[in-house]
């Protein structure tokens, strides 16, 4: 992986469209021509209010999706960009997810919030390849209804495999579930639960009750992968700020299998 | 080849160098020290061999020469950027054997871990070091026990007995002026450290068990976070990014990298309000594990260098290899709890 040129010297790339999400979350479909798998992420930048790690959301053919919450100094910058105008990109850096990892296995995938991004790209997959997979589980929670991300795309993922749409609390009377995505994970029936994969992005909290939710109803270890999120400056082993243990967020993951990812204490 | 050079000589030399080289070297800025009227020795450029301070041990290390505390990556305008220019010399650093060991743990992050950094390696390609050798050892230090005392991969070496100045040359870019300027040629063998006042142990049976160990809870008061031990070592090597503007002009700027300390407040802040590592005992368990054991793990061998630097800074008197040498009672504490 050792590259001669100057890594930290940002690209421009235009913003194709903007897809609303809520007030606060939107996916910026960015040109990018290039490989690129679910997982990995992007450093995004504007000159003068500084960079952001953000996920890649979705991988088009000559495009990346980037799916941007508006909580910090750079995403609110961002977000006064429309379509036709640009940022600097840097990247894509990180391992990412490997599909090869699921195909012919029972997959489930568990999301909490913007959790959902980085691994929509396997969704994504797994919809347009529903075959690939034994059967496909995704299981996304929000904190409510006006939360939820990706609305139009669960329309298709709904029609390829098994999604289960949950809000921590809605007013009564609401079309959704309303519950945490833990409950759920005892209501999965398996073939096979030893050859069973899982897939947990979220929130820590939500990411070690999922994880432990799916061992205790008998999933393996070395079956789960999980992704991490960290402060990054760099993205690329040097800035020191993602480390955990002899670990690089940046460089080692953000995708863990589980194996690996129990051991990353804080 | 070894050489034996008296003052004025040595400054030939010097003056030679200073052509092609900025040449850095401990030396005293009085009264640039922490409390009036004292002194601070650290790394500045010299001109003649009277700056460089052999007989104490500098404050700071080199590392500023090869990670400026502040480093300007890029210019940019709104749509286009601008790398920064590099240094237009190349340097020579005098330096003590614990700090270029050091040298060995920098280039394992900035040239080896995963990507190779652009701007760390063009200053790197261009420097030349010259040991500092120590005849006994300073407060504080533990090179002994971290094998640091001893060191080969210098260019030239560099001892002063009082009236002359003894060089082992092993650069043939120095070769003529050496060979232009000796009083006599003699064999030398640069001094070294063969036993500290300070001893540490580091157990080789730690595991992350560690962590539940009570002996982090006294540096959560102790502690005040001030990052001082981080920015005195040789050997740490973190940095945030930071874009300025300029204020006539607010569409034109920089993004620098700057060091930062995995001490202070804010280190490992993501948006949104999340952070890690809220207390100071946890910041110090990080700091002391990632020093003597995880990047061991990594890389095959201990960061620290023992150089003693972040005791001698500490304002609250914490000492790091006193916390190494709890480190093997910490590890009986977890394996009691655990069995």
């Amino acid at each position: 992986m050792k590259l001669n040129h100057n890594e930290y010297i940002p690209f421009l790339s235009e913003i194709k469209e903007v897809i609303k999400h809520t007030d606060i979350e939107y996916t910026f479909r960015m040109s990018y021509i290039g490989n690129v798998k679910p997982g990995q992420f992007f450093e995004v930048s504007i000159p003068k209010y500084g960079e952001a790690p953000i996920s890649v959301s979705g991988i088009g053919n000559d495009t990346v999706d980037l799916t941007i919450r508006r909580v910090g100094k750079v995403t609110e910058e961002v977000f006064e960009k429309y379509a036709g105008d640009k940022l600097f990109l840097r990247g894509p850096y990180g391992n990412g997810f490997d599909v090869e990892n699921y195909k012919g296995k029972e997959l489930v995938i568990i999301a909490g919030g913007t959790g959902l991004s980085p691994v929509k790209g396997i969704v994504d997959y797994f919809s347009q390849n529903a075959s690939e997979a034994k059967s496909t589980t995704l299981i996304a929670g929000f904190k409510s209804p006006n939360d939820i991300l990706f609305t139009e795309d669960f329309k298709s993922w709904e029609k390829n495999m098994n999604v289960i749409l949950t809000v921590d609390s809605a007013e009564e009377n609401s079309k959704y579930n309303v519950g945490l995505v833990t409950q759920y994970i005892p209501e999965l029936k398996f073939e096979n639960i030893s050859e069973a994969v899982a897939v947990v992005v979220g929130p820590p909290a939500m990411m070690r009750f999922s994880t432990k939710g799916l061992l205790d109803v008998g999933f393996e270890e070395k079956n789960i992968w999980i992704s991490q999120e960290r402060k990054m400056c760099c993205g690329i082993g040097k800035c020191g700020h993602c480390k955990v243990d002899d670990t690089y967020i940046c460089l080692d993951g953000p995708v863990f299998n589980y194996t690996k990812g129990k051991d990353l204490i804080d | 080849m070894g050489y034996s050079l008296n003052i004025d000589n040595m400054n030939t030399v010097i003056k030679k160098w200073s052509e092609s080289y900025l040449i850095y070297a401990p030396k005293c800025f009085e009264g640039g020290g922490t409390f009036s009227d004292t002194d601070v020795v650290r790394y500045g450029q010299i001109e003649n061999v009277e700056e460089i301070v052999f007989n104490k041990k500098s404050d700071f290390s080199f590392k500023e020469v090869l990670l400026p505390i502040s480093e300007t990556l890029f210019y940019f305008t709104e749509d286009s950027v601008k790398e920064a220019d590099e240094r237009k010399k190349k340097a020579i650093i005098f330096l003590r054997s614990c700090d270029l060991h050091s040298v060995r743990r920098l280039d394992e992050i900035y040239l080896n871990n995963g990507f190779e950094d652009y701007y760390y390696k063009r200053l790197r390609e261009n420097v030349k070091f010259i040991l500092l050798g120590c005849k006994s050892s300073f407060e504080n230090c533990f090179c002994v026990d971290m094998q640091t005392n001893k060191v080969d991969s210098y260019h030239a070496s560099i001892d002063y007995d009082g009236e002359s100045f003894l060089i082992d040359n092993k650069c043939s870019d120095f070769e003529n002026d050496f060979e232009n300027s000796f009083n006599k040629k003699q064999d030398v063998i640069p001094s070294y450290v063969t036993e500290n006042h300070v001893k540490v142990n580091i157990p080789d049976n730690i595991t992350l068990d560690i962590i539940k160990s009570k002996m982090w809870d006294e540096y959560d008061s102790r502690c005040i976070s001030c990052g001082r031990c981080n920015f005195v070592c040789p050997t740490c090597t973190c940095f945030t990014m930071q874009d300025i503007f300029y204020t006539d002009n607010g569409k034109a700027g920089e993004r620098r990298r700057v060091w930062a300390s995995c001490m202070v407040d804010g280190y490992t802040d993501v948006a949104g309000g999340g952070s890690y590592r809220k207390n100071n005992g946890q910041r110090m368990r990080f700091k002391v594990l990632h020093k003597v054991y995880d990047y061991k793990k990594r890389n095959g061998y201990h960061m620290c260098v023992g150089c003693g630097r972040c005791d001698d800074i500490c304002p609250q008197y914490i000492s790091y290899s006193n916390c190494i040498n709890k480190l093997e009672n910490a590890m009986k504490e977890v394996n009691e709890i655990e069995s």
